[in-house]
């Protein structure tokens, strides 16, 4: 079994490696201080188990397995994260919280062969997906994406509007556009709090940059924004508007 | 008391228990008057004037202690105030009444006669109402300032609270005991060394807690230990680079004040980029107090409108709040890649 360790501590990860040199089937085949470096280590060797810290530098364990299409099983290792062990529970991810004994270590990896790859990564997807969604509400401050093979990070604040296309939402941004490999209603969810509105099934707009909303045909509108972008509003949409523009 | 006042004006003497009373008094005045030989129409004139007159210089005197509590020399403040009033009522009324009734010599008789116990009668009241007044009015003015008082007890434990909490860093405390736990197996005697480093810290905290103000120097050394349990936790990635000024060193600054800010800044350095993470500390005594700057490097492009600005320095504001009633005292700012926070502590 190949295995990777993702930790930003040097002492963190030696404790692991230390750990692990009593199980011969288990390969340490990388260690990595960061996200970006983890991202292109499950890439390169495409590892059977990590071991995942939540808090790294520039992004955290949870936004570098949202950007892989499909994670390996993971145990996450953390000191003190109150939303992170809550979702832990929920979603019966298994994790150790630092510092952890060898025989903890042990029931990790007995859980993880046990329970099967398969429902491992199944858990881990949803927990990521829990994650985003309703438990830390800082970490809605940016939306991490992959850009080619770059890692892109973007602050909501700079999100210009939100376009559903098949699978993907396209993030509109001053510099670009970027896909992520998530639902509208995803995105709704995460970014109603910060001026966005869904005008339209397929469009989530920020409220701010609106400057215009001009009628159209009959019974829909366009709303114009300050980048001169033109995008379609629904009639529930429009309603959505009127009430929080108050107009 | 002008908080307290707006408090008492809300709840208003009973207006129908203030009618009978008087009612009761100008009924009994009346019979009193009758039972001299008095006709009807004169006693009853002369009841309905007294009493009227007196109720309405009792309003007078509850109105009055609505608006200002006598303070420490209240007694003789309620005598004289009920022995001037009773002397004005008295003339009052007998003025009055004399130039109603001016041409029954019985009545004005009686009316000259009756002056004595007229003004016993004034005094009485007047004295009574002012000291039942005065009395009612204490005990609502002792209830404001007790809610008031509970209310400023319940903020300042709230903020110590806050405060204690804020030194307990979890966080911290947990990835510490991660490190020496895998220090231990390769290296004891480092692991051996950060436990003293971490006990050392936790007692500074434990005991500066008593003590409110201390000189910088000695923030300075119990900073130093932090930054070096944080150090072997980071290893190279984090640098420091501390310079105090000579006078500096000796002004006076709140205990445990700048540990948050340090945290802050390498929280918001480590996390924000990649590299080497380099924070600078710099004190000196200006002209308008102690200035200490902490500042560390960031990502102004992904770092969204600046996160690593919340929880610490709140605490911190809150404190510096707390103890100078002022704000401004901790100024962030951020030039190219660099966030700075200045903290001025007035002498």
């Amino acid at each position: 079994m190949k295995v990777i360790i993702i930790d930003d501590e040097p002492l963190a990860r030696g404790m692991i490696k230390e750990y692990l040199q009593a199980y011969p089937d288990l390969t340490l085949v990388e260690e990595c201080k960061d996200g970006f470096e983890g991202l292109k280590a499950i890439q390169a060797h495409q590892p059977d188990l990590i071991f995942l810290d939540i808090q790294m530098p520039k992004i955290n364990g949870f936004e570098m397995l949202e950007l892989i299409e499909q994670p390996p099983a993971v145990i996450f290792t953390t000191a003190f994260d109150e939303y992170a062990i809550k979702a832990f529970e929920a979603h019966a991810i298994d994790y150790l919280l630092k510092p952890f004994s060898k025989e903890r270590f042990e029931k990790a990896l007995e859980k993880c062969r046990n329970s099967g790859m398969t429902n491992a990564i199944g858990n881990t997807q949803k927990l990521t997906e829990a994650m985003q969604t309703d438990t830390n509400p800082a970490s809605h401050t940016r939306v991490v994406v992959k850009d080619a093979n770059k890692i892109k990070i973007i602050p909501v604040s700079s999100i210009q509007y939100l376009e559903s296309a098949d699978d993907y939402v396209k993030i509109h941004t001053a510099d670009g556009t970027y896909l992520k490999n998530k639902t509208m209603g995803y995105f709704e969810g995460i970014l109603e709090a910060q001026n966005f509105v869904r005008i339209h099934r397929s469009y989530l707009v920020n409220v701010q940059l609106i400057t215009r909303i001009d009628p159209y045909e009959k019974e829909s509108h366009i709303a114009i924004l300050s980048t001169g972008s033109r995008l379609p509003v629904s009639k529930s949409g429009f309603a959505k508007l009127k009430s929080i523009l108050g107009i | 008391m002008p908080v307290s006042t707006t408090q008492l004006s809300r709840t208003r003497f009973p207006v129908a228990a203030f009618g009978i009373w008087w009612l009761f008094w100008s009924i009994l005045h009346y019979k009193v008057l009758s039972n001299f030989g008095i006709v009807f129409s004169e006693s009853a004139v002369d009841s309905l004037i007294s009493n009227f007159l007196l109720a309405a210089f009792c309003l007078l005197i509850l109105n009055n202690m609505r608006y200002y509590l006598p303070g420490k020399e209240r007694y003789w403040y309620v005598l004289l105030l009920s022995f001037i009033l009773s002397v004005i009522w008295l003339a009052l009324t007998r003025g009055i009444l004399w130039a109603i009734f001016n041409q029954d010599m019985e009545y004005t008789r009686i009316l000259s006669q009756s002056s004595n116990i007229r003004f016993a009668f004034g005094f009485l009241m007047t004295g009574c109402v002012t000291m039942l007044s005065l009395i009612w009015y204490t005990q609502k003015e002792q209830k404001a300032i007790n809610a008031l008082k509970q209310e400023a007890e319940n903020h300042l434990r709230e903020a110590e609270l806050f405060k204690l909490r804020q030194q307990l860093q979890p966080h911290f405390l947990f990835n510490s005991l991660n490190s020496i736990s895998a220090l231990a197996g390769s290296q004891p005697e480092k692991a051996r060394h950060m436990i003293q480093q971490l006990s050392a810290f936790l007692r500074g905290t434990l005991k500066k807690e008593e003590r409110q103000m201390i000189p910088l120097k000695e923030e300075i050394s119990f900073l130093e230990l932090y930054l070096e349990i944080e150090k072997v936790r980071f290893g190279n990635r984090l640098q420091t680079d501390i310079q105090v000024t000579e006078e500096a060193a000796t002004q006076l600054i709140p205990a445990l004040i700048l540990q948050p800010i340090v945290e802050n800044a390498i929280k918001f350095g480590l996390y924000d980029t990649m590299d080497e993470v380099r924070i600078v500390i710099r004190a000196s005594q200006t002209q308008s107090g102690l200035e200490v700057t902490v500042s560390n490097p960031f990502d102004p492009e992904t770092s969204a409108g600046g996160q690593g600005t919340g929880f610490g320095l709140a605490s911190v504001q809150r404190r510096l709040f707390l103890l100078y009633s002022r704000n401004g005292l901790l100024v962030t700012s951020v030039t190219q890649n660099i966030f700075t926070t200045l903290l001025t502590i007035p002498s």
